[in-house]
């Protein structure tokens, strides 16, 4: 047992020492850059886009990613009202207990409820998924080099057919921005793959950037309120040390 | 100064009891002489104090809601981010505020490096600053496997298992320090443990290092002794302000990064939660880490000694030979500016130190140019220790160094001859 563990440190120390090379992204491949509304220092987040990137969640990433960090209640940052995410809570179910008679039960999601999971554990989720993991989306934006752009480039990234030479995997999917093009998601949009509830055409790339826009925000939801208390910020450190400076200047003035 | 008189009755009867006031005004006040030419490279030895000071209180306030558990620490940390009143601001000060210390320690050497503040007197107060920059050191490495995330917990196993390297006890060493027989929970709740313990022990190195510093005074910019009170101004208030100053001026700097690009300095990785079965194709350490990276990596093997073990002496001895400084320069002359041949070549070891840096963030099979980064490493490695053990012990003999002015004011005034009045 030491031996086989001594074994994969050194393999591991080993990659870790030479073999490097980019997670995400495949090699050498330029993600495409978009305009996203919440970069740049007075950048925020599209509501429309966010709410329309909160139903594509729900209605298809939710069916095997799980969304662990988020709870109904937050949806309020994205502009949805108590009674809108009541709803949205209702509609999931989660297990809570134990009651008075020790037992174990089942009850629908309240706002203070994270969001529940697809799959009850790991193991379920890749029994289900021809051995694959389906990632939690929570941090997805910030886990990946490119981040949005990333996302958005790897869902709309798939190729029906390999290009010649490549050999796909059963069940795999090739994709240009995966890391070694095997990915085991299918492609999970297509146009109209959702019917917007504010009559936005749902075509591919827009669905792209709306489920996007919505994992930006699960992972910075923080996002908004940073920018607006740094701009405060920086502006009262510029005008401190303008201040400072003239102090500093007055009080050597009379040196030598 | 000791004596300084006291109109407020309640000072002086504290004052009679405990000098703490004259303590204070010799310390930083306007009992303390300073030579009067100090320029702003003088402004990081105090600003990194200040960052200490900052990296202890959000670390306090951080500690407050962390969980030092392997299935709850990347949980708790997000729960810090998300729920945590103002928990995102405490943890991207925190988080950035790690890179800001360092930044401002290395420029703090180098300015010891180029103004020669190593020399007699002051080797003590140089070997103190060699003994924090390795406790930060420890410090910054174990704060960062607390998140357990994906970086957390591959950079906690590499690191660890390098000291398997020592012939003999080494898989013995490995076992001990990670508590098991594999990076896991007992490691997590040491790191924790220790994490919280050693930025004391830097607060502490830091008043010996200013103990030390108080004696014989700063060193200033052309080197020379502070020869009586016409080459002096007090501590306060000119120093305290100019500080103030360089301070406003670093904390737009730093809080650009927090509030606008808080993930600049963090692989995208370690939003990943902590995977013993899944190892990342791509570990980079912490870009303070880099140049120490580089040479770790650099060493092939030699002899009897293993490439590993080799890597592991050099890196080090990468800052252990800063120990050695005060003694391998020989010159007298203090600063660079009077010392034509060090200037220069302190200039190339500066680039030589970037360029570790650079190799360290790149694969060794990687290649520029057709060169491939092994050999840049390895280049770069020898040119490091060559500067310090050959270059600087013959240049400080062969180098005929410039007269110095007389004094700090003679230089200050510009009249060589006219001198204290």
């Amino acid at each position: 047992m030491r031996k086989t563990i001594k074994a994969t440190l050194l393999v591991m120390a080993m990659s870790l020492t030479f073999a490097a090379g980019p997670v995400i992204a495949a090699e050498g491949i330029k993600l495409p850059a978009r305009n996203w509304s919440f970069t740049g220092m007075f950048g925020t987040f599209d509501r429309g886009s966010q709410q329309r990137g909160l139903q594509v969640y729900l209605e298809v990433c939710a069916s095997c990613h799980s969304l662990r960090l988020l709870a109904y209640r937050n949806l309020a940052g994205i502009g949805l009202s108590e009674h809108q995410i009541k709803a949205i809570a209702a509609e999931a179910e989660v297990t809570d207990g134990p009651n008075k008679e020790g037992e174990m039960f089942d009850r629908p999601a309240r706002p203070s409820d994270r969001f529940a999971s697809p799959f009850p554990n790991d193991n379920a989720a890749r029994a289900s998924n021809n051995g694959a993991l389906p990632p939690d989306l929570s941090l997805m934006v910030k886990a990946r080099k490119g981040g949005a752009d990333y996302l958005h480039a790897l869902l709309t990234g798939y190729k029906e057919e390999p290009p010649a030479g490549f050999t796909l995997g059963d069940g795999m999917n090739y994709n240009t921005y995966f890391a070694g093009h095997q990915i085991a998601m299918a492609p999970p949009i297509a146009d109209d793959a959702v019917e917007y509830a504010d009559g936005t055409k749902a075509t591919a790339k827009q669905i792209a950037t709306d489920i996007s826009t919505f994992l930006a925000w699960t992972a910075e939801p923080e996002l908004e309120e940073r920018k607006r208390l740094g701009i405060k910020v920086l502006l009262f450190l510029i005008v401190l040390t303008a201040m400072l400076y003239a102090v500093k200047r007055q009080i050597w003035k009379d040196l030598h | 100064m000791s004596n300084k008189f006291y109109e407020n009755p309640v000072i002086k009867w504290i004052e009679y009891r405990l000098p703490i006031f004259s303590f204070i005004d010799e310390s930083v006040g306007s009992g303390y002489p300073t030579p009067k030419n100090l320029n702003y490279w003088w402004n990081f030895g105090s600003l990194a104090g200040i960052v200490l000071t900052i990296m202890i209180v959000t670390g306090i306030v951080l500690a407050m809601s962390y969980t030092p558990h392997v299935d709850y620490a990347f949980e708790s940390v997000e729960r810090i981010m998300r729920d945590v009143n103002y928990g995102w601001l405490m943890r991207y000060i925190h988080m950035n505020g790690g890179s800001m210390f360092f930044l401002l320690v290395y420029i703090h050497m180098f300015r010891g490096l180029y103004y020669g503040s190593y020399k007699e007197p002051r080797e003590l107060l140089w070997i103190i600053g060699v003994f924090i920059i390795l406790a930060m050191m420890a410090t910054a490495f174990m704060g960062y496997v607390l998140p357990w995330g994906q970086q957390s917990f591959w950079a906690a196993t590499v690191i660890t298992n390098l000291f398997s390297a020592v012939p003999l006890i080494g898989d013995s060493i490995v076992t001990w320090l990670w508590g098991g027989f594999s990076v896991d929970n007992p490691t997590l709740n040491r790191f924790f443990s220790f994490h919280y313990l050693l930025p004391f022990v830097i607060f502490a190195l830091v008043f010996v290092h200013l103990w030390a510093l108080h004696v014989h005074k700063s060193n200033n910019p052309i080197g020379v002794d502070i020869k009586g009170p016409q080459d002096t101004i007090p501590f306060h208030p000119y120093y305290t302000m100019k500080d103030l100053y360089g301070l406003g001026v670093f904390m737009i700097f730093f809080m650009f990064f927090v509030f606008f690009a808080p993930n600049f300095f963090a692989e995208p990785d370690n939003y990943i939660k902590a995977n013993p079965l899944v190892t990342p194709t791509h570990i980079v350490p912490e870009w303070y880490f880099l140049p120490a990276y580089a040479v770790l990596r650099a060493v092939p093997d030699i002899w009897f000694i293993s490439a590993k073990l080799g890597g592991v002496i050099a890196m080090f001895g990468f800052t252990l030979v800063l120990l050695l400084l005060p003694w391998l320069d020989r010159s007298p002359v203090r600063s660079a500016r009077f010392r034509p041949i060090y200037r220069q070549f302190f200039w190339v070891f500066f680039i030589d130190c970037i360029i570790l840096g650079w190799v360290g963030a790149n694969t060794p099979d990687a290649v520029f140019h057709g060169i491939p980064f092994l050999w840049i490493g390895r280049a770069a490695t020898v040119y490091y220790f060559a500067h310090f053990l050959i270059l600087i012990p013959l240049i400080s003999i062969l180098e005929k160094p410039k007269m110095p002015p007389q004094s700090i004011s003679a230089a200050v005034t510009g009249t060589a001859s006219k001198g204290a009045e």
